[in-house]
């Protein structure tokens, strides 16, 4: 009671644009985010000059003068990075939001551009080089887990998923089912890496360990390269555009004590995120939302086990039911919770999350290639950070 | 199975946690304790979360355990260490909690809730580090 959160529905996302999502874009992540930004503004009927503000990741590549001299930007009196790697990834919408509350800005673009695939540094390679800082991403497991050869983002988070297998008895085949529902969305998305090829649980069995006994190459996101560019106004101005505005209902950022994005070893109990728990107290308890209201939901999987913990997290169902909840056909589009229509970063690829919020909106546009019938409210979580946008 | 390959690499040390990995390097291994407080914390940082203290100890740590969860690390597979690596977190008896992985352990035997027990071995520039190994008499 009394905590404060973004004025409700204050500003939109009125444009959004993306590039192709492939396993070599063979240009640089500027030119991607130019690529990007361009087709959001053209989707937002808006141009380059109408921009003054930008906000994407500390640890997107791209330089703001290069992409300002590149897009064309006249004047940009806002930017914002958000930390937290892609648990941050939602953040963008928050920062946005508040600039447009704020009137610190009239049209901000959030954008991330990325060569996951084919650049210098594969986040799924075995990396030694031991930073002590990690680009502000949220981890100190540059430092901390190196010298003990617990190299990537898989090896930090499999110790968190171990441990929610043992408290709750969840095996394996429990986020399987969910990779085959997450494969049998991006089977029919023409823009996903799994287009046309589902797969089968025992074909996620079989699949070679990565790391034992939680994660096996079919519960690893597809790395990427590619981008993604969303437009932001006040909701005043968004009704004179010409699609319909999908709202920022609200937008939220959890940080609690201790906690880390994927090297997140030092809360007290790793069986549970008790950090999307906060997040999820913020999106519904404090925003005024209802978990009933939430047609759709977009929730980052990096790796399978931490879709099932945010689901639990989120309060979609019990500590430890994910795995029923699943198992029911929950995240199906005939399902309670239709989620990652778009095949998640498992089934359509890893655009460090925000291929996500661009699901959100053409869910809510109903532009969807899984389309949610009449769906009007969507939920989505980075862990760390989180969104409800809506068209009411 | 050698465990123990010499060839992993040698931790980066920052004035922040030079306490802990110069310690580690002549094969102690210390926790920062608040001198105002004396709570015990892990990783090493400047100031008391609970205090506001700059003021700081160090404890030594018996470097015995419990398994509080474990990963068993197939790919990718770096040169520098042997595969599978089975990585750990340990509670340690004094209340905080260290990233490692263990040693002299077949990986279908690990388990949580296991007592562990340091042991140190070297770094490619040499410096010792913490590891850990079950403890024989549980
Ligand atoms: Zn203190």
């Amino acid at each position: 009671m009394g905590r404060r959160t973004l004025a409700r529905g204050a500003a939109s996302i009125v444009g959004a644009g993306c590039t192709e999502f492939s396993r070599r874009a063979g240009r640089t992540e500027l030119q991607l985010a130019c690529e990007s930004i361009s087709a959001a503004l053209d989707d937002a009927d808006l141009a380059a000059a109408d921009v003054d503000g930008i906000v994407s990741y500390t640890v997107d590549p791209v330089e703001e003068t290069e992409l300002v001299r590149s897009v064309g930007f006249e004047e940009v009196n806002f930017s914002a990075r958000i930390p937290y790697g892609g648990g941050g990834s939602v953040g963008v919408l928050q920062h946005a939001a508040a600039a447009v509350a704020s009137g610190a800005a009239e049209v901000v673009v959030a954008y991330r551009a990325i060569r996951a695939r084919s650049g210098a540094s594969r986040f799924g390679s075995a990396k030694t080089a031991p930073s002590p800082t990690s680009g502000h991403s949220g981890t100190t497991a540059m430092q901390w887990c190196m010298p003990f050869g617990v190299l990537t983002p898989a090896s930090w988070m499999a110790l968190n998923s171990v441990r929610y297998m043992h408290e709750f008895g969840v095996e394996s085949a429990d986020f399987g089912r969910a990779v085959v529902q997450l494969r049998e969305y991006a089977a029919t998305n023409p823009a996903a890496w799994g287009f046309q090829n589902p797969i089968t649980l025992d074909e996620h069995q079989e699949s070679r360990w990565i790391v034992e006994p939680c994660i096996h190459l079919l519960d690893c996101c597809q790395e990427t390269d590619g981008s993604v560019a969303l437009v932001i106004t006040g909701s005043q101005r968004a009704a004179d555009l010409p699609h319909t505005p999908v709202r920022i209902g609200t937008a939220s950022t959890a940080g609690l004590f201790e906690q880390e994005i994927a090297s997140d070893h030092y809360r007290p109990d790793l069986s549970v995120m008790d950090g999307t728990m906060a997040l999820g107290r913020r999106l519904f308890e404090d925003a005024g939302f209802s978990r009933d209201d939430i047609d759709v939901a977009l929730i980052y999987d990096a790796f399978s086990p931490i879709l099932l913990m945010q689901l639990e997290g989120l309060g979609f169902c019990g500590f430890g039911e994910a795995k029923d909840f699943i198992a029911d056909g929950s995240l199906a589009l005939d399902g309670s919770l239709p989620t990652n229509t778009n095949g998640g970063l498992i089934g359509e690829g890893y655009i460090h999350g925000l291929n996500l919020v661009l699901e959100a909106v053409r869910q809510l546009r109903g532009t969807a290639v899984n389309q949610v019938a009449d769906a009007r409210t969507a939920v989505i979580s980075a862990s760390r950070t989180g969104a409800i946008l809506t068209l009411d | 199975m050698a465990a123990d390959a010499p060839t992993r690499p040698s931790p980066t040390v920052t004035d922040d946690s030079a306490v802990f990995w110069d310690a580690a390097a002549e094969g102690r291994l210390v926790a920062q304790r608040c001198a105002g407080c004396g709570r015990l914390r892990h990783p090493p940082r400047p100031m008391c979360p609970a205090c506001s203290s700059l003021e700081v100890e160090i404890a030594e740590l018996s470097g015995q355990g419990t398994l509080y969860s474990y990963a068993i690390l197939h790919h990718p597979q770096h040169p520098a260490f042997e595969y599978p690596v089975i990585a750990a977190l340990v509670d340690l008896e004094e209340g905080i909690r260290l990233l490692s992985c263990l040693t002299d352990v077949s990986k279908d035997d690990v388990r949580i809730g296991m007592p562990v027990h340091a042991h140190f071995v070297p770094t490619a520039d040499g410096p010792l580090i913490p590891v850990f190994r079950p403890t024989e008499d549980s």
